[in-house]
């Protein structure tokens, strides 16, 4: 390094963009979504054989309601990334979920909100909403203020809010039909689902929170050297409560896509959840020690798995195949990045 | 000398204040009420609580490895049904050996992914869960199994059956537990693992093979399941596919109620069954006190949560966090 | 004179029990460039943290240019112009440059949106100052150790600083970049800017400071010009007496060839590396971090395969792919991270001293408890292992008693070959002598010893033979009638003996 030649660093100023990723990056990053070229040319092909059904698997319909389907865990799944990114995780969201969705079709049997006709709808979103937001914040508040690893305290909520979600009807299910929303949650704009259009929303605006903002871009100095960032000032816990927030209102938001149109919810519903969306946000990348992650890598694992699942049906394997191919893949794709990442035979062998 | 003594006064409460909790808890719920602590009460608590615990048992041994394991619910249910169907045709005294070898392929799976590929045991046992999961159904066709002459065989002991009085599921555990509990006290492996999980690289550098010790503490939480899986078929004699679903997660807040810290290297098998009895005791108490099953998940959620909040605390001698 | 930018005066800080500093006094001139020197437990970091504010006073009290200051928070003490380099890098190697310069302060736009045309012009400015090579946009994890530094030292400047504190900022840098360094160091004085530099490295104390202030026991002992001093004295201010650094060549006879290492390599970590040491004898190595030194320790132990070479143990060869085939072939290794690599820190003493034998020690199919005991008993004393009790948690002892333990971990096992690495990194000066002595002792007693060093005195010291390495290669072996401490700093900087002469 030589001293006596200062060189100017002076990089071309580009426009106002946030930095570009490295080409390594990048890879790791577009790889879910080679993974899901390969499954849809998998799928269009072996279809041609082994497919009991008329239309091809690409059918543009096949593909839209495959998006709507992906929308439930791919909203939370969008939440569980910046959860994840930051170190931690949420193991409570298929509780929080249910719970959400009991609150939106219960509520709309209150009797004020039986007189305010379809004004009665934006308000059972809002208390829906609201009690996801509240669930989170209670995540958030004692992974905060007790220092208890979000693993251990959302494994008790999950549990827990279980519980409440068992309290407010016993072992009945909560149902309310609202004709209206079931309307609404059924129509087609520019061709999308209602669902779908949920979930590409928060696509982009979870985007735009990771890539562009303060707040998305501590999320990922805090993972990747919390000790920093605290040293650095910024301020861990307020968000992390943040973020167990959003997860909340992301499970909710998940409820109120899926509930509008069915109108039906069971105590046990979204039960493993939360795993089925861990398992989306690995296959995307994300790293479970926090730092590193992406959601549009995420939103490719959540099409992946849906992809399988349909795909695998198509070709007229039974269902419970599914759980095995993923499950093995989900171990591959750990297995694929331990061997990218290995040093070779210099590594220590410890 | 003193200042030494304190702590290690301080250490004791600490390290066994989830005892005085169970103490104290069931002093208020049997003078609420008396039936509580009768012995048919108690014993039924502790049979029903028999299957849940010898899986904790097994998953013990991988979480003080360092480890995590989500996938024994589905790999009871797994090892249910394969001993159901087995039962009628090869028979229970082949059923039983054959369904042990099948779960301990499995365990055995999971050990070489974490223990040798050193792949990461959270994600491995969650993709297990989903892939035992869809073995089973495979394997049931997605029927529920039943065993056609149910009156006909003496294969409902291990469930049903009692040895001089006391039930043998409750046998079963007691005996695994003592088994298990001098295998991780007293012999080198125990100890082994116990180092690998307090701090692998260190183990490792001190000639303790730490692949095959974390590789060990699956066949072992393996083995549970399978006893868990025997357990739960003697005692039904037909099953659900889904019948340990969820049941990952319930072993977890048990062994972590005992006290085991998620990181690796500390409890025991004593808080273990100390961590399944709670909980069984729990659901027990609420009932008797005319409350429904389902508020025991709250109760069990505040009561982790305390649990390991004062746990933490102890540690770090102050109650906040100092998260900023 | 000018007034100092910074003064503490009377600083007092106690634990429970402790008195960690009593009436600690500092001061900083502009432009000067201050050592602050003590062992460890001297009071040097407790010192740093009161500065920073991570720590509050008990009495005492904080002067920025000659105004009384409380400072509550490292945040605070930055806005104040008081800003710390650490010794561990606390950098986001996911982030780029640029984030991490300004971490916890990224300028901001409408919606909590990031400013990042301004981000990256503020950060090349900065970067423009240091004279760096790099981009702002780079990630940091892509950048070399010492270009990180670079990133830690460009953070200090997002404020106008007034004072600086490097600690111990050179540990892991090579000569260029150590050099890269003291030029900015340089520069940050020519702007008047006041520097506390915390170091053990007597030569760049002596190369780049001012004055020396020194500590002892929590307490300040005095400040010495430096150009005025030397090294002995500033050694006797810390630790109250002069260190014994005599060579300690063996006086008694040496025996067989214990370890004979022949053509080893191992991909570019190091090369082609022969050597061999006799029973009875400690043979150093020494060279700077990275040299290779301890990748062939690894490679000794079974940890890492090398490409090409022989190693014989007692005249036989060995073919080692493990720890276990190590230890069963008489190799024991201390190894260099203590907390990390070499004890289990939340387990008792005797449970980490008897680990690697355990199997061994079984009556029946249980570990035997009168075994055990009668292990660490003989080697507490015959080590004078500080502990009430075997079962105290090793994570409680001292830096020094735990290193023993390391040591009496292998001696029980009664290796062919000890490796030492770094045997007392991190162990106050005390306790050091101690492991020297120790070291000594148990190549008197017919041990053959490898100790890998990156102190010179602590080579020169222990050891009869000297292996010099440098970059992956052994440049050369000395004995310890013919090692110069010249010849020993040409050969680990990569000179070659006889171009230098």
């Amino acid at each position: 390094m030589s001293q006596s030649t200062p060189q100017p660093i002076a990089s071309p100023v580009e426009a106002d963009t946030p930095p570009r990723k490295s080409r390594s990056a990048l890879f790791v990053q577009g790889a879910i979504w080679g993974f899901v070229v390969l499954e849809l040319i998998f799928f269009s092909v072996a279809g041609r054989f082994l497919s009991v059904s008329d239309t091809a698997f690409l059918d543009l319909d096949n593909m839209l309601l495959l998006l709507k389907q992906s929308a439930p865990i791919g909203i939370i799944a969008l939440g569980m990334t910046i959860i994840m990114i930051n170190g931690n995780i949420d193991l409570s969201v298929g509780a929080t979920f249910a719970l959400s969705a009991i609150v939106l079709l219960d509520s709309m049997t209150w009797p004020f909100m039986a007189a305010m006709g379809d004004w009665a709808i934006p308000l059972a979103w809002l208390f829906a909403l609201g009690t996801g937001v509240v669930l989170g914040a209670i995540n958030g508040l004692i992974v905060w203020k007790t220092g208890v690893d979000a693993f251990i305290v959302t494994l008790g909520s999950m549990l827990g809010y279980r519980g409440l979600v068992f309290m407010y009807n016993g072992e009945q299910p909560t149902s309310h039909l609202n004709w209206t929303l079931v309307d609404f949650a059924e129509a087609q704009f520019l061709g999308l689902h209602t669902a779908t259009w949920f979930l590409l929303g928060t696509v982009l605006v979870l985007w735009l929170v990771m890539t562009r903002t303060v707040h998305g871009r501590n999320a990922y100095a805090i993972g990747n050297n919390r000790e920093a960032a605290v040293n650095a000032g910024i301020r861990v816990g307020p968000h992390f409560l943040i973020n167990f927030m959003l997860i909340g209102f992301l499970a909710a938001l998940s409820a109120v896509v899926f509930y509008s149109e069915s109108g039906s919810v069971n105590p046990n519903d979204g039960m493993l959840y939360e795993l089925w969306a861990i398992t989306a946000v690995v296959l995307g990348g994300t790293k479970l020690s926090g730092g590193y992650g992406s959601i549009i890598s995420t939103l490719g694992g959540v099409i992946a798995i849906q992809l399988l699942r349909k795909g695998l049906g198509y070709i007229g394997a039974d269902t419970e195949t599914v759980n095995l191919v993923i499950g093995l893949i989900l171990i591959a794709v750990l297995f694929l990045d331990r061997q990218l990442n290995r040093k070779g035979s210099e590594e220590l062998k410890i | 000398m003193t200042a030494l003594t304190k702590a290690g006064i301080g250490g004791l409460l600490a390290r066994q204040g989830i005892l005085v909790a169970f103490v104290v808890f069931m002093i208020v719920f049997a003078i609420a009420n008396p039936r509580f602590i009768d012995i048919d009460n108690v014993s039924g608590v502790i049979r029903s609580s028999a299957i849940l615990g010898v899986m904790a048992l097994g998953v013990t041994f991988v979480v003080i490895g360092g480890n995590l394991d989500l996938s024994v619910g589905s790999m009871m249910s797994f090892s249910t049904i394969v001993v159901l169907d087995l039962h009628d045709t090869l028979g229970p005294t082949l059923a039983i050996p054959a369904m042990f070898a099948l779960t301990l392929c499995l365990g055995a799976f999971i050990g070489f992914l974490v223990g040798y590929l050193r792949l990461n045991s959270l994600i491995v046992t969650l993709g297990m869960l989903s892939a035992i999961h869809g073995l089973t159904l495979m394997w049931s066709g997605g029927q529920n199994m039943d065993i056609a002459d149910k009156w006909g065989t003496w294969f409902g002991f291990f469930g049903r059956g009692s040895i001089a009085g006391v039930p043998v599921p409750i046998l079963m555990f007691a005996l695994a537990a003592v088994v298990l509990s001098l295998v991780l006290s007293k012999t080198p492996f125990g100890r082994k693992v116990y180092a690998v999980g307090g701090n692998g690289t260190a183990a490792t550098f001190s000639g303790v093979p730490r692949a095959r010790v974390v590789f060990m503490t699956y066949i072992i939480s393996a083995a549970c399941v399978a006893t868990a899986g025997l357990m739960q078929a003697s005692r039904s004699l037909g099953s659900q596919n889904t019948v340990g679903q969820g049941m990952e997660l319930e072993v977890l807040a048990a062994v972590i109620l005992g006290g085991a810290s998620l990181l690796g290297g500390s409890g025991t098998i004593f808080k273990t069954v100390i961590g399944v009895l709670i909980l069984g005791f729990i659901q027990n108490g609420l009932l008797l006190i005319g409350l429904e099953f389902y508020v025991q998940y709250v109760v069990t959620w505040v009561i982790i949560i305390l649990a390991v909040w004062l746990d933490v605390a102890a540690k770090r001698s102050r109650l906040w966090s100092p998260i900023a | 004179m000018t007034q100092p930018v910074l003064r503490l005066e009377g600083i007092v800080k106690t634990f429970p029990g402790v008195r960690a500093l009593d009436g600690v006094d500092l001061e900083v001139r502009p432009g000067e460039v201050h050592a602050l020197m003590g062992e460890n437990g001297a009071g040097k970091s407790t010192l740093m943290k009161v500065l920073g504010g991570i720590l509050q006073p008990n009495e005492g009290r904080i002067y920025i240019a000659e105004q009384p200051t409380v400072m509550t928070s490292p945040i605070e003490a930055k806005g104040k112009g008081v800003v710390f380099i650490h010794q561990e890098l606390s950098l986001a190697d996911e982030l780029t440059v640029a984030e991490n310069i300004f971490l916890g302060e990224l300028p901001r736009k409408s919606f909590g949106r990031v400013d990042w045309a301004r981000l990256y012009a503020e950060t090349d400015a900065i970067l423009s100052q240091l004279r760096v090579r790099f981009d702002a946009r780079t990630r940091v994890g892509d950048l070399s150790i010492a270009n990180q530094q670079m990133v830690e030292i460009a953070r200090a400047l997002t404020v106008d600083p007034r004072a600086v504190i490097f600690d111990e900022p050179t540990a892991s840098l090579t000569d260029a970049e150590k050099s890269v360094l003291f030029d900015v160091i340089a520069d940050l004085q020519k702007k008047g800017v006041g520097i506390i530099y915390i170091s053990h490295r007597m030569e760049e104390i002596f190369r780049i400071t001012d004055r020396i202030s020194v500590l002892r026991d929590g307490s300040y002992r005095g400040t010495l010009v430096t150009k005025d001093t030397s090294e002995d004295e500033v050694t006797q201010l810390m630790i109250g007496r002069s260190l014994d650094l005599s060579r300690n060549a063996s006086h008694h006879e040496l025996g067989e060839v214990a370890l004979e290492v022949r053509g080893l390599s191992c991909g570019h970590l190091y090369r082609d590396v022969s050597f061999n040491v006799r029973k009875g004898e400690v043979l150093g190595f020494y060279g700077l971090v990275g040299a290779g030194r301890t990748e062939i320790a690894e490679t000794l132990f079974g940890l890492r395969t090398p490409d090409a070479g022989t190693i014989r143990i007692d005249g036989k060869e060995a073919r080692i792919t493990s720890p276990i085939d190590a230890i069963r072939q008489g190799i024991g290794l201390v190894p260099e991270d203590r907390k990390g690599q070499g004890l289990v820190l939340g387990m008792n003493c005797r449970d980490n001293m008897t680990l690697p034998q355990v199997d061994g020690l079984t009556s029946g199919p249980f570990v035997s408890d009168g075994a055990e005991i009668e292990i660490f008993d003989r080697y507490k004393d015959k080590l004078d292992i500080r502990t009430p009790s075997w079962r105290q948690t090793v994570g409680n002892l001292s830096g020094g008693n735990q290193q023993k333990i390391v040591i009496g971990k292998w001696l029980s096992m009664r290796p062919e070959v000890l490796i030492v690495d770094e045997p007392t990194r991190g162990i106050d000066v005390g306790s050091k002598s101690e492991i020297h002595n120790l070291i000594r002792d148990l190549a008197a007693q017919g041990y053959a010893v490898i100790v890998i060093s990156s102190e010179m005195p602590e080579v020169l010291h222990v050891s009869d033979r000297i292996v010099a390495m440098y970059s992956g290669k052994v440049m050369r072996e000395f004995t310890s009638e013919e090692v110069t401490e010249d010849s020993l700093i040409q050969a680990i900087s990569g000179i070659v003996p006889d171009r230098a002469a």
